[in-house]
Protein backbone atom coordinates (compact mmCIF):
# COMPACT_ATOMS: atom_id res chain seq x y z
CA UNK A 1 0.00 0.00 0.00
CA UNK A 2 2.60 2.48 1.06
CA UNK A 3 4.75 1.67 -1.88
CA UNK A 4 1.82 2.13 -4.24
CA UNK A 5 0.96 5.48 -2.76
CA UNK A 6 4.52 6.70 -3.10
CA UNK A 7 4.61 5.45 -6.64
CA UNK A 8 1.37 7.26 -7.48
CA UNK A 9 2.69 10.38 -5.91
CA UNK A 10 5.78 10.41 -8.09
CA UNK A 11 3.75 9.66 -11.19
CA UNK A 12 1.35 12.47 -10.34
CA UNK A 13 4.24 14.86 -9.94
CA UNK A 14 5.54 13.87 -13.35
CA UNK A 15 2.13 14.31 -14.95
CA UNK A 16 1.72 17.68 -13.32
CA UNK A 17 5.12 18.86 -14.48
CA UNK A 18 4.35 17.59 -17.95
CA UNK A 19 1.05 19.49 -18.09
CA UNK A 20 2.66 22.71 -16.88
CA UNK A 21 5.45 22.23 -19.40
CA UNK A 22 3.03 21.79 -22.30
CA UNK A 23 1.00 24.81 -21.23
CA UNK A 24 4.15 26.93 -20.96
CA UNK A 25 5.33 25.70 -24.35
CA UNK A 26 1.99 26.62 -25.90
CA UNK A 27 2.10 30.07 -24.38
CA UNK A 28 5.59 30.53 -25.77
CA UNK A 29 4.40 29.35 -29.18
CA UNK A 30 1.70 32.02 -29.13
CA UNK A 31 4.10 34.82 -28.30
CA UNK A 32 7.00 33.75 -30.51
CA UNK A 33 5.44 34.74 -33.88
CA UNK A 34 4.75 38.23 -32.56
CA UNK A 35 8.38 38.57 -31.52
CA UNK A 36 9.59 37.13 -34.83
CA UNK A 37 7.35 39.37 -36.92
CA UNK A 38 8.37 42.49 -35.09
CA UNK A 39 12.05 41.55 -35.17
CA UNK A 40 11.97 40.70 -38.86
CA UNK A 41 10.14 43.91 -39.69
CA UNK A 42 12.71 45.92 -37.75
CA UNK A 43 15.62 44.30 -39.58
CA UNK A 44 14.11 44.75 -43.01
CA UNK A 45 12.11 47.92 -42.61
CA UNK A 46 13.82 50.13 -40.07
CA UNK A 47 16.44 51.23 -42.60
CA UNK A 48 13.77 52.63 -44.94
CA UNK A 49 11.72 54.44 -42.30
CA UNK A 50 12.98 57.98 -42.60
CA UNK A 51 11.66 61.50 -42.99
CA UNK A 52 11.00 60.99 -46.70
CA UNK A 53 8.88 57.96 -45.97
CA UNK A 54 6.42 60.09 -43.99
CA UNK A 55 6.52 63.17 -46.21
CA UNK A 56 6.94 62.12 -49.83
CA UNK A 57 4.76 60.55 -52.47
CA UNK A 58 5.77 57.20 -53.95
CA UNK A 59 8.58 57.58 -56.45
CA UNK A 60 8.01 56.48 -60.06
CA UNK A 61 9.29 53.08 -61.06
CA UNK A 62 13.06 53.11 -61.33
CA UNK A 63 13.55 56.28 -59.33
CA UNK A 64 14.97 55.73 -55.88
CA UNK A 65 13.50 57.20 -52.70
CA UNK A 66 9.98 58.41 -52.31
CA UNK A 67 7.62 57.69 -49.43
CA UNK A 68 4.14 56.75 -48.41
CA UNK A 69 2.82 60.05 -47.13
CA UNK A 70 -0.35 59.74 -49.21
CA UNK A 71 -0.97 56.20 -47.96
CA UNK A 72 -0.53 57.15 -44.31
CA UNK A 73 -2.90 60.08 -44.65
CA UNK A 74 -5.23 57.90 -46.74
CA UNK A 75 -5.42 55.27 -44.03
CA UNK A 76 -6.23 57.96 -41.48
CA UNK A 77 -8.95 59.35 -43.76
CA UNK A 78 -10.39 55.89 -44.31
CA UNK A 79 -10.37 55.24 -40.57
CA UNK A 80 -12.12 58.57 -39.95
CA UNK A 81 -14.80 57.70 -42.52
CA UNK A 82 -15.18 54.20 -41.09
CA UNK A 83 -15.41 55.65 -37.59
CA UNK A 84 -18.05 58.20 -38.52
CA UNK A 85 -20.25 55.43 -39.89
CA UNK A 86 -19.23 52.51 -37.72
CA UNK A 87 -18.85 53.95 -34.22
CA UNK A 88 -22.38 55.37 -33.77
CA UNK A 89 -24.05 52.36 -35.32
CA UNK A 90 -21.93 49.88 -33.37
CA UNK A 91 -22.24 51.68 -30.03
CA UNK A 92 -25.97 52.35 -30.31
CA UNK A 93 -26.57 48.78 -31.47
CA UNK A 94 -24.63 47.52 -28.45
CA UNK A 95 -26.68 49.77 -26.17
CA UNK A 96 -29.87 48.38 -27.69
CA UNK A 97 -28.76 44.80 -27.18
CA UNK A 98 -27.73 45.44 -23.58
CA UNK A 99 -30.60 47.68 -22.48
CA UNK A 100 -33.61 47.12 -24.71
CA UNK A 101 -35.12 44.42 -26.85
CA UNK A 102 -36.60 41.10 -25.87
CA UNK A 103 -34.44 38.18 -24.80
CA UNK A 104 -35.29 36.18 -27.89
CA UNK A 105 -34.72 39.00 -30.39
CA UNK A 106 -31.46 39.85 -28.66
CA UNK A 107 -30.12 36.32 -28.81
CA UNK A 108 -30.86 36.29 -32.55
CA UNK A 109 -29.15 39.67 -33.04
CA UNK A 110 -26.18 38.56 -30.95
CA UNK A 111 -25.84 35.41 -33.01
CA UNK A 112 -25.99 37.37 -36.26
CA UNK A 113 -23.36 39.82 -35.01
CA UNK A 114 -21.07 36.90 -34.19
CA UNK A 115 -21.65 35.47 -37.66
CA UNK A 116 -20.79 38.89 -39.16
CA UNK A 117 -17.60 38.96 -37.08
CA UNK A 118 -16.58 35.67 -38.65
CA UNK A 119 -17.09 36.73 -42.26
CA UNK A 120 -13.82 36.97 -44.24
CA UNK A 121 -13.00 40.62 -44.70
CA UNK A 122 -12.72 40.39 -48.49
CA UNK A 123 -16.42 39.59 -48.56
CA UNK A 124 -17.12 43.10 -47.30
CA UNK A 125 -15.04 44.44 -50.15
CA UNK A 126 -17.17 42.49 -52.62
CA UNK A 127 -20.41 43.60 -50.96
CA UNK A 128 -19.44 47.26 -51.08
CA UNK A 129 -18.16 46.83 -54.63
CA UNK A 130 -21.58 45.55 -55.65
CA UNK A 131 -23.55 48.09 -53.64
CA UNK A 132 -21.52 51.28 -54.08
CA UNK A 133 -18.67 50.98 -56.56
CA UNK A 134 -20.75 49.58 -59.42
CA UNK A 135 -23.60 51.99 -58.79
CA UNK A 136 -21.42 55.10 -58.67
CA UNK A 137 -19.12 53.80 -61.37
CA UNK A 138 -15.84 54.05 -59.55
CA UNK A 139 -13.79 53.22 -56.50
CA UNK A 140 -13.73 55.89 -53.82
CA UNK A 141 -12.65 56.70 -50.30
CA UNK A 142 -16.32 56.54 -49.34
CA UNK A 143 -16.57 52.94 -50.55
CA UNK A 144 -13.39 51.98 -48.70
CA UNK A 145 -14.55 53.68 -45.52
CA UNK A 146 -17.89 51.93 -45.74
CA UNK A 147 -16.25 48.52 -46.18
CA UNK A 148 -14.12 49.12 -43.09
CA UNK A 149 -17.16 50.43 -41.18
CA UNK A 150 -19.09 47.25 -41.95
CA UNK A 151 -16.28 45.23 -40.39
CA UNK A 152 -16.16 47.53 -37.36
CA UNK A 153 -19.86 47.54 -36.57
CA UNK A 154 -20.31 43.99 -35.26
CA UNK A 155 -16.99 44.24 -33.38
CA UNK A 156 -17.95 47.45 -31.60
CA UNK A 157 -21.49 46.25 -31.08
CA UNK A 158 -20.43 43.16 -29.20
CA UNK A 159 -17.78 44.84 -27.02
CA UNK A 160 -20.15 47.70 -26.20
CA UNK A 161 -22.89 45.28 -25.25
CA UNK A 162 -20.57 43.30 -23.03
CA UNK A 163 -19.17 46.26 -21.10
CA UNK A 164 -22.64 47.77 -20.66
CA UNK A 165 -23.91 44.49 -19.23
CA UNK A 166 -21.04 44.66 -16.75
CA UNK A 167 -22.40 47.89 -15.23
CA UNK A 168 -24.12 46.83 -12.00
CA UNK A 169 -27.87 47.20 -12.04
CA UNK A 170 -27.70 49.20 -8.81
CA UNK A 171 -26.52 52.26 -10.74
CA UNK A 172 -29.43 52.10 -13.17
CA UNK A 173 -31.87 51.72 -10.30
CA UNK A 174 -30.26 54.56 -8.36
CA UNK A 175 -30.65 56.92 -11.31
CA UNK A 176 -34.18 55.81 -12.19
CA UNK A 177 -35.17 56.21 -8.52
CA UNK A 178 -34.11 59.86 -8.76
CA UNK A 179 -36.75 60.35 -11.43
CA UNK A 180 -34.22 60.36 -14.26
CA UNK A 181 -35.60 59.11 -17.56
CA UNK A 182 -34.49 55.79 -18.99
CA UNK A 183 -32.60 57.35 -21.88
CA UNK A 184 -30.73 59.85 -19.70
CA UNK A 185 -29.91 57.07 -17.27
CA UNK A 186 -28.38 55.06 -20.08
CA UNK A 187 -26.41 57.95 -21.56
CA UNK A 188 -25.26 59.74 -18.41
CA UNK A 189 -24.92 56.91 -15.94
CA UNK A 190 -24.58 53.55 -17.70
CA UNK A 191 -22.55 54.61 -20.74
CA UNK A 192 -20.43 56.96 -18.67
CA UNK A 193 -19.64 54.16 -16.25
CA UNK A 194 -18.78 51.86 -19.14
CA UNK A 195 -17.02 54.54 -21.20
CA UNK A 196 -13.52 53.13 -20.79
CA UNK A 197 -14.68 49.75 -22.02
CA UNK A 198 -16.59 51.28 -24.93
CA UNK A 199 -13.59 53.38 -25.98
CA UNK A 200 -11.36 50.32 -25.70
CA UNK A 201 -13.69 48.41 -28.02
CA UNK A 202 -13.66 51.28 -30.52
CA UNK A 203 -9.87 51.58 -30.49
CA UNK A 204 -9.38 47.86 -30.94
CA UNK A 205 -11.84 47.84 -33.85
CA UNK A 206 -10.00 50.79 -35.46
CA UNK A 207 -6.68 48.99 -35.01
CA UNK A 208 -8.14 45.87 -36.54
CA UNK A 209 -9.56 47.53 -39.67
CA UNK A 210 -6.58 49.86 -39.99
CA UNK A 211 -4.53 46.89 -41.11
CA UNK A 212 -7.13 45.44 -43.47
CA UNK A 213 -6.12 45.11 -47.11
CA UNK A 214 -8.66 42.81 -48.69
CA UNK A 215 -11.80 44.95 -48.24
CA UNK A 216 -9.98 47.92 -49.79
CA UNK A 217 -8.79 46.14 -52.94
CA UNK A 218 -11.82 47.00 -55.02
CA UNK A 219 -13.33 49.78 -52.92
CA UNK A 220 -10.63 52.32 -52.03
CA UNK A 221 -8.49 50.80 -54.77
CA UNK A 222 -5.31 52.71 -53.90
CA UNK A 223 -3.80 55.79 -55.43
CA UNK A 224 -0.21 56.74 -56.17
CA UNK A 225 -0.97 60.41 -55.66
CA UNK A 226 -2.71 62.63 -53.15
CA UNK A 227 -6.41 62.11 -52.98
CA UNK A 228 -8.26 65.38 -53.53
CA UNK A 229 -11.82 64.15 -53.21
CA UNK A 230 -13.35 61.43 -51.09
CA UNK A 231 -15.28 60.27 -54.15
CA UNK A 232 -11.98 59.37 -55.84
CA UNK A 233 -9.79 56.32 -55.20
CA UNK A 234 -7.55 56.74 -52.19
CA UNK A 235 -4.27 55.22 -51.03
CA UNK A 236 -4.04 53.14 -47.87
CA UNK A 237 -0.98 51.87 -46.08
CA UNK A 238 -1.84 48.15 -46.23
CA UNK A 239 -2.80 48.45 -49.91
CA UNK A 240 0.45 50.18 -50.71
CA UNK A 241 2.40 47.52 -48.82
CA UNK A 242 0.54 44.85 -50.77
CA UNK A 243 1.22 46.51 -54.12
CA UNK A 244 4.88 47.06 -53.34
CA UNK A 245 5.42 43.60 -51.89
CA UNK A 246 4.23 41.81 -55.03
CA UNK A 247 6.25 44.08 -57.30
CA UNK A 248 9.57 42.93 -58.76
CA UNK A 249 11.58 45.95 -57.55
CA UNK A 250 13.95 45.76 -54.60
CA UNK A 251 13.44 49.38 -53.68
CA UNK A 252 9.69 48.86 -53.51
CA UNK A 253 10.26 45.79 -51.36
CA UNK A 254 12.19 47.90 -48.89
CA UNK A 255 9.37 50.44 -48.88
CA UNK A 256 6.88 47.63 -48.28
CA UNK A 257 8.87 46.49 -45.24
CA UNK A 258 8.92 50.02 -43.93
CA UNK A 259 5.18 50.35 -44.50
CA UNK A 260 4.48 47.12 -42.68
CA UNK A 261 6.67 48.26 -39.79
CA UNK A 262 4.81 51.56 -39.51
CA UNK A 263 1.47 49.76 -39.64
CA UNK A 264 2.40 47.27 -36.93
CA UNK A 265 3.85 50.04 -34.78
CA UNK A 266 0.60 51.97 -35.16
CA UNK A 267 -1.48 48.98 -34.06
CA UNK A 268 0.99 48.38 -31.25
CA UNK A 269 0.62 51.97 -30.04
CA UNK A 270 -3.17 51.72 -30.08
CA UNK A 271 -2.96 48.59 -27.96
CA UNK A 272 -0.62 50.31 -25.51
CA UNK A 273 -3.09 53.21 -25.35
CA UNK A 274 -5.85 50.73 -24.58
CA UNK A 275 -3.77 49.22 -21.78
CA UNK A 276 -3.18 52.65 -20.27
CA UNK A 277 -6.86 53.52 -20.57
CA UNK A 278 -8.07 50.33 -18.94
CA UNK A 279 -5.52 50.42 -16.16
CA UNK A 280 -6.30 53.90 -14.78
CA UNK A 281 -7.74 54.73 -11.39
CA UNK A 282 -10.62 52.54 -10.27
CA UNK A 283 -13.18 55.25 -10.87
CA UNK A 284 -14.97 53.07 -13.37
CA UNK A 285 -16.05 49.47 -13.21
CA UNK A 286 -15.06 48.45 -16.70
CA UNK B 1 -30.77 64.67 23.55
CA UNK B 2 -33.23 61.97 22.82
CA UNK B 3 -31.79 59.03 20.93
CA UNK B 4 -33.94 56.52 19.05
CA UNK B 5 -33.04 53.83 21.54
CA UNK B 6 -34.24 55.87 24.48
CA UNK B 7 -37.54 56.66 22.92
CA UNK B 8 -38.25 53.06 22.09
CA UNK B 9 -37.15 51.91 25.52
CA UNK B 10 -39.48 54.45 27.12
CA UNK B 11 -42.27 53.48 24.83
CA UNK B 12 -41.78 49.82 25.53
CA UNK B 13 -41.58 50.43 29.27
CA UNK B 14 -44.51 52.72 29.61
CA UNK B 15 -46.52 51.11 26.90
CA UNK B 16 -47.56 54.47 25.49
CA UNK B 17 -46.95 55.44 21.90
CA UNK B 18 -46.46 59.20 21.67
CA UNK B 19 -47.15 60.06 18.01
CA UNK B 20 -48.96 57.00 16.64
CA UNK B 21 -52.35 56.49 18.07
CA UNK B 22 -54.63 54.08 16.32
CA UNK B 23 -57.76 55.97 17.44
CA UNK B 24 -56.78 59.33 15.97
CA UNK B 25 -56.76 59.19 12.17
CA UNK B 26 -53.33 60.47 11.12
CA UNK B 27 -52.66 62.10 7.77
CA UNK B 28 -51.82 59.43 5.24
CA UNK B 29 -49.10 59.76 2.63
CA UNK B 30 -49.92 56.52 0.85
CA UNK B 31 -53.24 54.79 0.60
CA UNK B 32 -52.70 51.31 -0.77
CA UNK B 33 -55.87 49.48 -1.76
CA UNK B 34 -56.16 45.83 -2.75
CA UNK B 35 -52.75 45.70 -4.38
CA UNK B 36 -51.65 42.40 -5.89
CA UNK B 37 -48.44 41.97 -7.88
CA UNK B 38 -47.36 39.09 -10.05
CA UNK B 39 -43.93 38.26 -11.43
CA UNK B 40 -44.92 36.22 -14.45
CA UNK B 41 -47.19 33.57 -12.95
CA UNK B 42 -45.88 33.99 -9.42
CA UNK B 43 -48.03 35.98 -7.02
CA UNK B 44 -45.63 38.15 -5.01
CA UNK B 45 -48.11 40.47 -3.26
CA UNK B 46 -51.54 39.19 -2.42
CA UNK B 47 -54.29 41.77 -2.02
CA UNK B 48 -52.60 44.19 0.38
CA UNK B 49 -54.46 47.20 1.76
CA UNK B 50 -52.56 49.58 4.00
CA UNK B 51 -52.31 53.31 4.75
CA UNK B 52 -48.89 54.83 5.38
CA UNK B 53 -48.90 57.62 7.95
CA UNK B 54 -47.33 60.94 7.05
CA UNK B 55 -44.20 62.17 8.84
CA UNK B 56 -43.68 58.83 10.50
CA UNK B 57 -41.44 55.85 9.97
CA UNK B 58 -43.19 52.71 8.81
CA UNK B 59 -41.18 49.51 8.99
CA UNK B 60 -41.95 46.50 6.82
CA UNK B 61 -40.77 43.25 8.33
CA UNK B 62 -41.07 39.63 7.38
CA UNK B 63 -38.97 36.65 6.32
CA UNK B 64 -37.04 36.58 3.03
CA UNK B 65 -39.26 36.26 0.00
CA UNK B 66 -42.36 37.55 1.78
CA UNK B 67 -42.79 40.43 -0.67
CA UNK B 68 -41.43 43.26 1.50
CA UNK B 69 -39.18 44.68 -1.18
CA UNK B 70 -41.77 44.20 -3.91
CA UNK B 71 -44.32 46.10 -1.86
CA UNK B 72 -41.81 48.89 -1.18
CA UNK B 73 -40.89 49.15 -4.85
CA UNK B 74 -44.56 49.30 -5.81
CA UNK B 75 -44.72 52.60 -3.90
CA UNK B 76 -42.54 54.34 -6.50
CA UNK B 77 -43.15 52.01 -9.42
CA UNK B 78 -39.62 50.60 -9.31
CA UNK B 79 -41.01 47.07 -9.43
CA UNK B 80 -42.01 47.75 -13.04
CA UNK B 81 -38.35 47.52 -14.02
CA UNK B 82 -38.56 43.76 -13.54
CA UNK B 83 -39.83 42.22 -16.76
CA UNK B 84 -43.25 40.56 -16.85
CA UNK B 85 -44.70 42.21 -13.76
CA UNK B 86 -48.42 42.71 -13.48
CA UNK B 87 -50.25 44.71 -10.89
CA UNK B 88 -53.80 45.20 -9.69
CA UNK B 89 -55.19 47.65 -7.17
CA UNK B 90 -54.48 51.31 -6.50
CA UNK B 91 -51.78 53.27 -4.75
CA UNK B 92 -52.61 56.87 -3.87
CA UNK B 93 -49.83 59.31 -2.99
CA UNK B 94 -51.43 62.21 -1.12
CA UNK B 95 -54.64 61.37 -2.91
CA UNK B 96 -53.19 61.02 -6.43
CA UNK B 97 -53.23 57.69 -8.22
CA UNK B 98 -49.63 56.69 -8.94
CA UNK B 99 -50.74 54.16 -11.52
CA UNK B 100 -53.07 56.34 -13.54
CA UNK B 101 -52.29 56.04 -17.23
CA UNK B 102 -51.39 59.74 -17.42
CA UNK B 103 -48.72 59.51 -14.75
CA UNK B 104 -45.06 59.30 -15.80
CA UNK B 105 -43.14 56.83 -13.59
CA UNK B 106 -40.16 59.22 -13.63
CA UNK B 107 -42.30 61.90 -11.96
CA UNK B 108 -43.49 59.39 -9.37
CA UNK B 109 -39.88 58.55 -8.55
CA UNK B 110 -38.97 62.20 -8.24
CA UNK B 111 -41.64 62.52 -5.55
CA UNK B 112 -40.87 59.18 -3.91
CA UNK B 113 -37.13 58.76 -3.39
CA UNK B 114 -35.38 55.52 -2.68
CA UNK B 115 -32.29 54.28 -0.86
CA UNK B 116 -31.01 50.80 -1.60
CA UNK B 117 -29.56 47.93 0.38
CA UNK B 118 -26.18 48.23 -1.25
CA UNK B 119 -24.88 51.78 -1.28
CA UNK B 120 -24.46 52.77 -4.91
CA UNK B 121 -22.80 56.17 -5.40
CA UNK B 122 -22.01 56.63 -9.08
CA UNK B 123 -18.38 55.54 -9.52
CA UNK B 124 -17.55 58.09 -12.21
CA UNK B 125 -18.61 61.06 -10.09
CA UNK B 126 -17.26 63.05 -7.18
CA UNK B 127 -19.07 63.33 -3.87
CA UNK B 128 -20.55 66.67 -4.92
CA UNK B 129 -21.60 65.47 -8.37
CA UNK B 130 -23.27 62.45 -6.84
CA UNK B 131 -25.48 64.61 -4.65
CA UNK B 132 -26.75 66.92 -7.38
CA UNK B 133 -26.86 64.46 -10.30
CA UNK B 134 -30.60 63.95 -9.89
CA UNK B 135 -31.20 67.69 -10.23
CA UNK B 136 -28.74 68.01 -13.11
CA UNK B 137 -30.29 65.22 -15.13
CA UNK B 138 -33.72 66.63 -14.42
CA UNK B 139 -32.63 69.83 -16.12
CA UNK B 140 -31.44 72.13 -13.30
CA UNK B 141 -28.57 74.30 -14.58
CA UNK B 142 -28.31 77.12 -12.04
CA UNK B 143 -24.96 76.54 -10.34
CA UNK B 144 -25.74 78.59 -7.24
CA UNK B 145 -28.96 76.69 -6.71
CA UNK B 146 -27.11 73.39 -7.14
CA UNK B 147 -24.47 74.44 -4.60
CA UNK B 148 -27.12 75.44 -2.08
CA UNK B 149 -28.95 72.20 -2.52
CA UNK B 150 -25.69 70.27 -2.29
CA UNK B 151 -24.88 71.67 1.13
CA UNK B 152 -28.45 71.42 2.38
CA UNK B 153 -28.79 67.78 1.32
CA UNK B 154 -25.47 66.78 2.82
CA UNK B 155 -26.38 68.55 6.07
CA UNK B 156 -29.72 66.78 6.22
CA UNK B 157 -27.94 63.48 5.61
CA UNK B 158 -25.55 64.32 8.49
CA UNK B 159 -22.59 64.05 6.16
CA UNK B 160 -21.64 67.67 5.52
CA UNK B 161 -19.10 68.02 8.32
CA UNK B 162 -17.32 64.85 7.24
CA UNK B 163 -17.03 65.63 3.52
CA UNK B 164 -17.25 69.41 3.11
CA UNK B 165 -13.53 69.63 2.26
CA UNK B 166 -13.58 66.55 0.02
CA UNK B 167 -16.48 67.30 -2.32
CA UNK B 168 -14.23 66.80 -5.35
CA UNK B 169 -13.13 63.30 -4.29
CA UNK B 170 -14.79 60.24 -5.81
CA UNK B 171 -17.97 59.17 -4.08
CA UNK B 172 -16.61 55.67 -3.87
CA UNK B 173 -13.69 56.87 -1.72
CA UNK B 174 -15.99 57.14 1.31
CA UNK B 175 -16.55 54.41 3.89
CA UNK B 176 -19.57 52.12 3.58
CA UNK B 177 -21.67 54.06 6.08
CA UNK B 178 -20.70 57.40 4.55
CA UNK B 179 -21.56 56.08 1.09
CA UNK B 180 -25.00 55.13 2.31
CA UNK B 181 -25.52 58.59 3.79
CA UNK B 182 -24.27 60.02 0.49
CA UNK B 183 -26.99 58.01 -1.24
CA UNK B 184 -29.52 59.41 1.22
CA UNK B 185 -28.26 62.93 0.46
CA UNK B 186 -28.58 62.19 -3.26
CA UNK B 187 -32.17 61.06 -2.74
CA UNK B 188 -32.94 64.15 -0.60
CA UNK B 189 -31.49 66.55 -3.16
CA UNK B 190 -34.43 66.16 -5.55
CA UNK B 191 -36.75 67.07 -2.64
CA UNK B 192 -39.01 64.05 -2.60
CA UNK B 193 -42.08 63.79 -0.40
CA UNK B 194 -41.32 60.27 0.71
CA UNK B 195 -38.17 58.23 1.17
CA UNK B 196 -38.26 54.49 0.70
CA UNK B 197 -35.42 52.50 2.21
CA UNK B 198 -34.75 48.93 1.22
CA UNK B 199 -32.72 47.41 4.07
CA UNK B 200 -30.49 50.49 4.22
CA UNK B 201 -28.26 49.16 7.01
CA UNK B 202 -27.93 45.49 6.18
CA UNK B 203 -24.42 45.93 4.76
CA UNK B 204 -23.20 48.25 7.51
CA UNK B 205 -21.41 47.77 10.81
CA UNK B 206 -23.21 48.63 14.09
CA UNK B 207 -21.75 52.13 14.39
CA UNK B 208 -22.64 53.09 10.82
CA UNK B 209 -26.05 51.52 11.39
CA UNK B 210 -26.62 53.63 14.49
CA UNK B 211 -25.83 56.77 12.50
CA UNK B 212 -28.30 55.88 9.76
CA UNK B 213 -30.97 55.08 12.34
CA UNK B 214 -30.37 58.40 14.04
CA UNK B 215 -30.70 60.04 10.66
CA UNK B 216 -33.96 58.25 9.88
CA UNK B 217 -35.29 59.44 13.20
CA UNK B 218 -34.43 63.05 12.35
CA UNK B 219 -35.67 62.90 8.78
CA UNK B 220 -39.20 61.92 9.70
CA UNK B 221 -39.85 65.46 10.87
CA UNK B 222 -39.86 66.43 7.19
CA UNK B 223 -40.44 63.21 5.31
CA UNK B 224 -42.58 60.15 5.36
CA UNK B 225 -40.28 57.16 5.54
CA UNK B 226 -40.99 53.56 4.67
CA UNK B 227 -38.19 51.12 5.41
CA UNK B 228 -37.80 47.43 4.84
CA UNK B 229 -35.69 45.66 7.42
CA UNK B 230 -34.61 42.19 8.39
CA UNK B 231 -33.54 43.42 11.77
CA UNK B 232 -36.27 43.26 14.42
CA UNK B 233 -34.41 45.45 16.88
CA UNK B 234 -33.99 48.05 14.19
CA UNK B 235 -37.68 48.03 13.36
CA UNK B 236 -38.37 48.46 17.08
CA UNK B 237 -35.88 51.29 17.41
CA UNK B 238 -36.71 53.46 14.44
CA UNK B 239 -40.29 52.86 13.40
CA UNK B 240 -43.60 54.25 14.54
CA UNK B 241 -45.65 51.69 12.63
CA UNK B 242 -44.81 48.17 11.63
CA UNK B 243 -46.28 46.00 8.92
CA UNK B 244 -45.62 42.27 9.04
CA UNK B 245 -45.66 40.49 5.68
CA UNK B 246 -45.70 36.76 5.20
CA UNK B 247 -45.95 34.89 1.88
CA UNK B 248 -47.04 38.01 0.06
CA UNK B 249 -49.84 38.84 2.48
CA UNK B 250 -50.05 41.60 5.03
CA UNK B 251 -50.52 39.68 8.26
CA UNK B 252 -50.60 42.51 10.73
CA UNK B 253 -50.15 46.26 10.70
CA UNK B 254 -50.22 48.74 13.54
CA UNK B 255 -48.19 50.92 15.90
CA UNK B 256 -44.77 49.38 16.44
CA UNK B 257 -45.21 49.26 20.20
CA UNK B 258 -48.34 47.18 19.80
CA UNK B 259 -46.88 44.83 17.18
CA UNK B 260 -43.83 44.23 19.33
CA UNK B 261 -45.46 43.98 22.77
CA UNK B 262 -48.89 42.64 22.02
CA UNK B 263 -49.17 41.24 18.51
CA UNK B 264 -52.66 40.30 17.46
CA UNK B 265 -51.64 37.44 15.21
CA UNK B 266 -49.91 34.23 16.17
CA UNK B 267 -47.67 34.38 13.05
CA UNK B 268 -46.44 37.85 13.95
CA UNK B 269 -45.61 36.78 17.47
CA UNK B 270 -43.78 33.68 16.25
CA UNK B 271 -41.70 35.70 13.84
CA UNK B 272 -40.84 38.46 16.25
CA UNK B 273 -40.07 36.24 19.21
CA UNK B 274 -38.11 33.85 17.04
CA UNK B 275 -35.84 36.67 16.05
CA UNK B 276 -35.66 38.14 19.49
CA UNK B 277 -34.48 34.93 21.14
Amino acid sequence: MRFERAHNHTWRKIKSALAVGIAFGSALLVITPLGLVFFYLLINGAGSVNWDFFTKLPAPVGALGGGMANAIVGTLELLALAGVIGIPVGVLGGVYLAEYGSARLNSVLRFLADVLNGIPSITWGVVVYGLIVLRFKGCSAYAGGLALALIMIPLILRTTEEVILLVPNGYREAALALGVSRWKTIVHIVMKTASKGIITGILLALARVGGETAPLLFTAFGNRFWNHSLSQPIAALPLQVFTYAISPYDDWHRQAWAGALVLVTGVFCVNILVRILTRGRGASVV
Amino acid sequence: METPEQTVMERLEHGSAPPPDAEVPAAHTFEVKNVSIWYGEKLAIDNVTLDVAANAVTAIIGPSGCGKSTFLRALNRMHELTPKTRMEGTVLLNGEDLYSSTVDPAIVRRRVGMVFQKSNPFPTMTIGENVVIGLRLNGVRNQRFLNERLEKSLRMAALWDEVKDDLHKPGTSLSGGQQQRLCIARALAVEPEVILMDEPCSALDPIATAKIEELIYQLKARYTIVTVTHNMQQAGRVSDYTAFFYLGRLIEYGPTTKIFTNPGEKQTEDYITGRFG
